[in-house]
């Protein structure tokens, strides 16, 4: 028998939201461009009037084979048209550099972009639930208020500040006259110049020596909230009666909190990691413009500047939809570790 | 004779509110230290600029020159006076983020009273909006939108605080759905008083702190939207801390350690300015939220 409560209805009703949510996106994309006073489309057609002095009609006739679409067909088969193709993830060819399809160009950048803001969001996330879990268990130590002082300013500092301080540590103060620690010119760009991109040792040094400043700007801007999290989470366990209970057992701290504590800190933890995974595309625009990282989110901005709309769309569409996934994601993980929140057929905060 | 005695109650009734504040303020070293900050980068703001007034023409005897007694933060690339640029640049931030916060908190305390009070389908419709809504990365949105509109300073308030509905519209529902269910509440539903009776003087009152709170984290958030934006150069602004940054930053100031003032500063005043709202938040959310406090 199939409930109201039953796993597959969940889970049906959550893969309708993002099967929604997605097209309601995708549509709004679709309008916005279209339909906006000065779409790129009527601007391009200005501009080949006023650069070449073309009639309306060729240049008419010319945008809707960049654009790939047909401006005499009425908006609503035009609508049609843009969905088929955004489902079969045809998004058409860049307008900047003609020919090359916009998912190529996706697929070349969002490696980068996962490594380096992935990478940072591991390692805060792993060294931040140790840190905050401490924190919690050791309320009187005296490191505590310097590991929650520390970590609600770090929380608080916009990421590209962080980024600009470290490019000032790191890149360009001189320690004691002896040079700064990592050298400016790996400050900028996703490896050097005279290394060739494969498994070799010479390209993943580069790539390892000029990543490691970004990742280290993501670590610092994420870790300040995990702490917190994890130490609040904990703080919230610490005050339950299980716990209580078993510290009355006389059970080791160390096991209370490993096996009592951690695991159950963990939950609302783990759910905002999935979420949180899905902010990795989106998160990165203006740390990737300061590293000159060539990555999704320097591509809708170059995207961006140049009007290049088919590739301003697709990285739009791939962030969100990124979001939309992980949260799905997350729902899913909370509703198979806490079958409560099934029975009301409704998210965490529902 | 009763109307006066009717003011002198409320009177005293906002001067013990006041001193439960002052109070709370004092014993809370943290919210007072970001009131402080807060109300320092204010007066600097606002007085500020009649002291130390904008250098309108370049000195190209002065290009970006280290700190000395003249200008103490140095000069930037056109030999003008950092200290006056920094003093200067925090109004129009300022501002712009209280429009933001107060358009975004009005927006998001109709939608979320509204929905909680009525229910039925519109609140499902608008829970859903608000699930769909918040799925769309904001920063994104907003260089995209910057690609199609020309945004100025006040439609970007705007329109960041329109875009801000959907995470406050579910907290204060959530609020309100709670509050709904308190006694008083009940009472005056019974009573049969106007909803809007019910909203401004039963429910509000007893989310102050919340909101005051989230008003904070509003204007935190439309501060990093603004300075991003124009640090990216996507939006003309004329004095401002963002664009200080940006300019110090496309000058190559990071490659000359004399001027790195005319980057360091509007930067680190940038982070003050936050910490002392986030500061602020957290203290608020202490004072009206007891069991929070350690």
């Amino acid at each position: 028998m199939i409930g109201k409560g039953s796993l597959p209805v969940f889970i049906a009703g959550k893969l309708l939201k993002v099967v929604f949510t997605v097209w309601i996106v995708t549509t709004l994309i679709f309008f916005l461009i279209r339909l906006m006073p000065s779409n790129p489309i009527e601007r391009y057609i200005q501009s080949l009037v006023v650069q070449y002095g073309m009639t309306y009609e060729e240049s008419s006739a010319r945008a809707s084979a960049l654009f790939a679409i047909d401006l005499e067909a009425n908006l609503f088969s035009q609508y049609l048209d843009y969905l088929s193709g955004a489902i079969r993830l045809d998004f058409g060819t860049s307008f900047l550099s003609p020919g090359v399809p916009v998912t190529a160009i996706i697929a070349a950048r969002l490696p980068w972009t996962l490594f380096t803001v992935g990478m940072g969001l591991l390692f805060a996330f792993a060294l931040g639930i140790v840190l905050g879990a401490l924190a919690a268990y050791r309320r009187d130590a005296w490191w505590e208020p310097v590991v929650s002082g520390t970590s609600s300013f770090l929380s608080a500092v916009p990421d590209f500040l962080i980024a600009i301080f470290l490019i000032l540590l790191f890149g360009v103060f001189t320690w004691g006259g002896r040079g700064s620690i990592v050298p400016i010119f790996q400050l900028r760009g996703n490896y050097g110049p005279g290394v060739t991109p494969g498994w070799n040792w010479a390209f993943l040094r580069s790539v390892w020596g000029h990543g490691f400043v970004p990742i280290l700007t993501y670590f610092f801007s994420q870790i300040g909230i995990w702490v917190l999290l994890m130490k609040g989470s904990t703080t919230s366990c610490l005050n339950s009666d299980y716990a209580t209970i078993a510290r009355a057992r006389g059970l080791r701290p160390e096991k209370i909190l490993r096996s009592y504590i951690g695991r159950n800190a963990m939950l609302p933890i783990a759910t905002e990691f999935a979420m949180r995974l899905g902010f990795i595309l989106g998160g990165s625009l203006i740390i990737e413009q300061l590293f000159v990282y060539q990555g999704l989110g320097l591509e809708l901005l170059k995207a961006t500047s140049n009007r290049d709309y088919p590739l301003m769309q697709a990285i739009f569409l791939v962030m969100t939809v990124a979001i939309v996934l992980s949260n799905l994601f997350a729902e899913l993980l909370y509703g198979v570790l806490d079958p409560r929140i099934r029975q009301e057929g409704k998210g965490p905060h529902g | 004779m009763a109307d006066t005695a009717v003011r002198l109650k409320t009177h005293n009734r906002l001067a013990r509110s006041l001193r439960h504040v002052g109070d709370a303020i004092t014993r809370d070293i943290v919210g007072a230290a970001g009131f402080g900050i807060l109300f320092l980068i204010i007066l600097m703001s606002v007085v500020g600029p009649y002291f130390f007034p904008l250098d309108t023409i370049s000195d190209p005897d002065k290009l970006l020159m280290a700190p000395s007694a003249d200008h103490f933060l140095g000069t930037d690339h056109l030999g003008r006076d950092i200290w006056a640029q920094v003093v200067s640049g925090g109004r129009e931030l300022l501002v712009l983020a209280f429009l933001t916060a107060i358009v975004a908190v009005l927006l998001g305390i109709f939608l979320g009273s509204l929905a909680a009070l009525v229910r039925g389908r519109f609140d499902a419709v608008m829970l859903f909006l608000a699930d769909v809504w918040l799925t769309i990365p904001r920063f994104p949105l907003l260089v995209v939108l910057s690609g199609f509109f020309r945004l100025d300073a006040v439609a970007l308030a705007i329109v960041l605080a329109i875009l801000s509905w959907a995470g406050l519209f579910r907290t204060i529902r959530a609020e309100v759905l709670s509050l709904k269910k308190r006694d008083y509440v009940e009472a005056a539903f019974m009573l049969d008083m106007p909803i809007g009776y019910i909203i401004f003087r039963e429910i509000i009152p007893n989310m102050a702190g919340f909101i005051a709170a989230s008003f904070t984290l509003l204007m935190r958030a439309a501060i990093y939207a603004q300075v991003g934006l124009v640090f990216l150069g996507l939006l003309p602004l004329d004095q401002n801390w963002g664009v200080m940054i940006n300019v110090a930053w496309n000058q190559g100031v990071i490659y000359n350690p004399d001027a790195i003032s005319f980057l360091l500063a509007p930067t680190i005043v940038i982070c003050l300015l936050i910490l002392s709202l986030v500061w602020i938040s957290r203290s608020l959310e202490e004072l009206f939220n007891p069991s929070l406090r350690k």
